[in-house]
């Protein structure tokens, strides 16, 4: 579904990503962990064309993203992607923001994309919400708002960058709940998070990335039991110490 | 001051009024209209990928805001004809009138000065904003219209208006045209019967009247539509 091989980045002579392969198969849920720096969230971001790079291919569906003659809007439309700082639109009510591409991409009419919307936010939890502003709503809400928006284009895929980073700690349990609920159900995702506990309960991958590179991707399981490198044991050690 | 004759105001408010600030009005609001949709394309220029594209909006700005907007009303007004005859090809200058001209200059030359006001509103949001809209698949001209340009307006709103109050304030300035706004027609009144204090008093409180109240409206309306941050 996903097919990263061998992506090069540089910011000028900044090198941020070398050489990195990853792929992602129909129903995984892979998650990207790694220090910060490490360069997941431009991986991440590669995906869905938010950033160039420079060398490699990456596939998503069969269309590959870096080749000019692939159109990304098109692309972009099966792929969901939930931000760090969740990015609702600050100048529309929850609902709006929902219908929004929705309407304009899609070209959906607007009762059914109002009843799309109102559906989505009842699976996070958010109904009683729907006419208020972004600002109105504590981070965990906005994020909550933000995976519903991601899923009204009905993607085949999600991308998560650091969906609980900028959350206070009593939120992340809320935000987590809704993307375990959807692992459940199928949804192909890759993460980029710190949350272990995530990544031991829903994921069937862990990536470990580390100054650009990919260091391992293992099987959940065997990560946390034996990390195959130093760095990501030692990684999976301050990890559980925090 | 029992020698002032404050009649002449009475006498005359009709034609300064309707006829001066009428004119004052449609120049006001034709520029700023005009001058927010072209500088907001021009704005827009000035973050092409296109070198040449960036280039001549930027060239468009620095120009315009060197140059004093009395210069500019001049020059376009006597070179334009002969402009036009280089286009149409005609035989001699196609005469453009006054009026026609102080409209096109006026607008021409605000957009330079709104083109600043919106790119800095534009540089105003931010990238995760752009993203976010890309990543639902939306497109260039549909993030611009529904995501950056609604925030980055309701911004500006402050800058905007104030532009707007200098710029209705400077119409006055068509009088090298020879062409009546409210102060123009006020200072004809005011010559013809040697009433200049009555005159030039009264279209002072029209002017601030008009300013201040302006201004007061869109502090008010700044504060309902603002981005909640």
């Amino acid at each position: 579904m996903i097919s990263i091989k061998s992506i090069s980045k540089s910011y000028g002579a900044v090198r941020v990503l070398t050489d990195c392969s990853v792929s992602v198969s129909k129903g995984d849920v892979m998650v990207v962990c790694g220090p910060s720096g490490s360069g997941k969230s431009t991986l991440i971001k590669c995906v869905n064309g938010l950033e160039p790079f420079d060398k490699g291919t990456i596939e998503v569906n069969g269309a590959s993203v870096g080749d000019p003659k692939t159109d990304l809007p098109t692309l972009r439309r099966s792929v969901g992607m939930v931000f760090q700082s969740f990015e609702l639109f600050p100048h529309m009510t929850v609902t709006e923001n929902l219908c929004l591409a929705q309407r304009k991409v899609l070209k959906r009419p607007i009762e059914q994309s109002r009843k799309r919307a109102l559906e989505l936010l009842q699976r996070v939890a958010m109904q009683g919400h729907a006419d208020k502003y972004p600002s109105q709503l504590s981070g965990g809400q906005q994020q909550r708002v933000a995976i519903a928006r991601a899923l009204a284009m009905d993607p085949t895929v999600m991308l998560f960058d650091e969906p609980t980073s900028a959350l206070d700690p009593e939120m992340v349990g809320e935000v987590l709940d809704v993307m375990v609920s959807l692992a459940k159900d199928g949804m192909t995702m890759m993460v980029v998070t710190h949350e272990m506990g995530f990544a031991k309960q829903v994921a069937n991958w862990v990536v470990f990335m580390d100054a650009g590179r990919v260091i391992e991707k293992t099987p959940t399981d065997e990560f946390f039991r034996q990390p195959s490198s130093e760095r990501a044991k030692d990684f999976v050690c301050s990890i559980a110490r925090s | 001051m029992s020698d002032l004759d404050w009649d002449v105001i009475t006498r005359s408010l009709a034609y300064v009024l309707a006829d001066g600030l009428g004119f004052t009005m449609k120049l006001t609001v034709t520029a700023t209209l005009g001058g927010i949709v072209l500088g907001t394309f021009l704005a827009l220029m000035r973050q092409s990928r296109l070198a040449i594209i960036r280039k001549f909006a930027e060239i468009y700005v620095d120009t315009a805001r060197s140059l004093p907007l009395i210069l500019v009303i001049f020059w376009i007004y006597f070179l334009l004809p002969y402009f036009a005859q280089w286009v149409t090809s005609a035989p001699r200058p196609v005469s453009i009138d006054a009026y026609t001209s102080a409209f096109v200059t006026f607008t021409l030359f605000e957009a330079a000065y709104f083109a600043e006001i919106v790119r800095s509103g534009l540089r105003g949001i931010k990238r995760g904003q752009i993203d976010a809209g890309y990543s639902l698949g939306m497109r260039y001209p549909q993030v611009m219209t529904s995501i950056v340009i609604p925030q980055a307006f309701r911004n500006m709103l402050p800058v905007l208006a104030t532009q707007t109050i200098v710029l209705f304030q400077d119409s006055s300035l068509v009088y090298v045209l020879s062409l009546t706004d409210m102060l123009g027609a006020a200072t004809k009144v005011a010559q013809r019967d040697g009433r200049l204090v009555e005159m030039y008093l009264f279209v002072t409180v029209v002017y601030f009247a008009i300013s201040f109240t302006a201004s007061q409206l869109v502090q008010r309306l700044q504060s309902r539509v603002a981005s909640p941050r």
